[in-house]
């Protein structure tokens, strides 16, 4: 198929979708004029139920608790599908850390940037756990706090090294998370599924709503995923570093 | 009182969709597929705004209070981060369809080979 057929023939197919999709516009609601009910429901309801104040942490890590699982899978299938990939040019064997790109010279960070880089680190690592913990009260929860405490990791790298960066996050410790995180929150489901016969009910006592021990299993599962995602995206930050590195044996001066 | 949200999300949609199309290059490719993706996120929010209201945390506002719809924002928020481990995993294929063939354009990539 030649490029200008295959447009032709997009063109076409975008029409129609194009055509339908506007069609389909006339049966939602108008825009700013949510009709519910879920949400409305779940808004109602959720804070008496499960003492909880973050409406759309309630929705993953409870209501909706078991779509949550399959999402975590996708990603930790993800990020070891990736690892495999990228793991296979280069052998199962640990190698050590290699200092020098294979490709070009990396320039010695100043010690301003080194300063301001670790500074920023502690604060990111802080507002990291802080955004994990809170889930269940204030805005984030284990997806968004372990991203942040990916890029924790990233700044270690962009500041001081790569040595440094893979220190703090050696290899044991990231496929340990990653596992962990992904294992934790399966068991916790058969768990629930053992102790009341259903998959992932909240099975904990409530607590006082507004507190940091509050919503049974909610901060549990969370915690689980918080782990997942942060060991997840700083092995997939490792994992494409290590392959702009050459093996330590080839090691310049 | 407009569509104006979900002709974007349609649009967004198309446009990656035709940027996967003539794709010349597999980053390129990998980019309009998360492009196609954020449509659905556009999509998502659009259905779940209300106007004049809140976020859906009832930490410093009493229950009642006049919200968006969280179903949706959730639904968003596990999409984004599993999105992005899948470009990864798209960005890892694409580094091993160079480092094998030594070329990143779908168009040379047509022959099998053993």
């Amino acid at each position: 198929m030649t490029p200008r057929i295959r447009v032709c023939l997009f063109g076409f197919g975008a029409l129609v979708v194009g055509a339908l999709l506007l069609g389909g516009v006339d049966g939602l609601p108008p825009f700013g004029h949510y009709r519910g009910p879920y949400g409305d429901v779940i808004n109602a309801v959720a804070v008496d139920e499960r003492h909880v104040t973050n409406m759309a942490t309630a929705v993953n890590f409870d209501y909706r608790a078991f779509d949550t699982l399959g999402e975590e899978y996708i990603l930790f299938a993800a990020v070891t599908g990736l690892a495999l990939l990228l793991r296979q040019g280069r052998g199962e064997i640990e190698d050590e850390p290699a200092e020098y790109a294979a490709d070009r010279r990396v320039p010695p960070h100043g010690d301003a940037l080194r300063g301001i880089g670790l500074l920023m680190t502690a604060v990111t690592v802080l507002v990291g756990v802080y955004v994990v913990l809170h889930a269940h009260l204030t805005p984030g929860g284990g997806f968004q706090g372990g991203t942040i405490l990916g890029t924790a990791c990233l700044l270690v790298y962009l500041s001081v090294g790569y040595r440094e960066f893979r220190a703090v996050s050696p290899r044991w410790l990231l496929d340990g998370a990653d596992a962990a995180g992904a294992g934790a929150y399966a068991l916790v489901g058969i768990g629930t599924l053992l102790a009341s016969g259903t998959f992932l009910l909240n099975v904990l006592p409530l607590g006082t709503t507004k507190s940091l021990f509050s919503g049974g299993m909610i901060p549990v599962i969370n915690l689980a995923v918080g782990l997942e995602v942060a060991g997840g995206f700083i092995l997939v930050f490792t994992e494409f570093l290590k392959d702009t590195r050459k093996p330590s044996e080839a090691k310049r001066p | 009182m407009t569509i104006l949200p979900y002709v974007i999300a349609g649009w967004l949609f198309l446009v990656g969709l035709y940027g996967i199309i003539t794709s010349r290059n597999l980053i390129h490719m990998t980019v309009c597929l998360a492009v196609v993706q954020s449509s659905t996120y556009v999509l998502l929010l659009a259905i779940g705004y209300r106007v004049d209201a809140g976020p859906p945390i009832f930490m410093e506002v009493p229950v009642g209070t006049p919200a968006v719809d969280p179903v949706v924002q959730a639904l968003a928020l596990t999409d984004i981060v599993v999105g992005a481990t899948v470009t990864a995993l798209l960005l890892a294929l694409a580094a091993q369809v160079h480092k094998r063939l030594g070329t990143l354009d779908p168009r040379r990539l047509c022959t099998m080979r053993g």
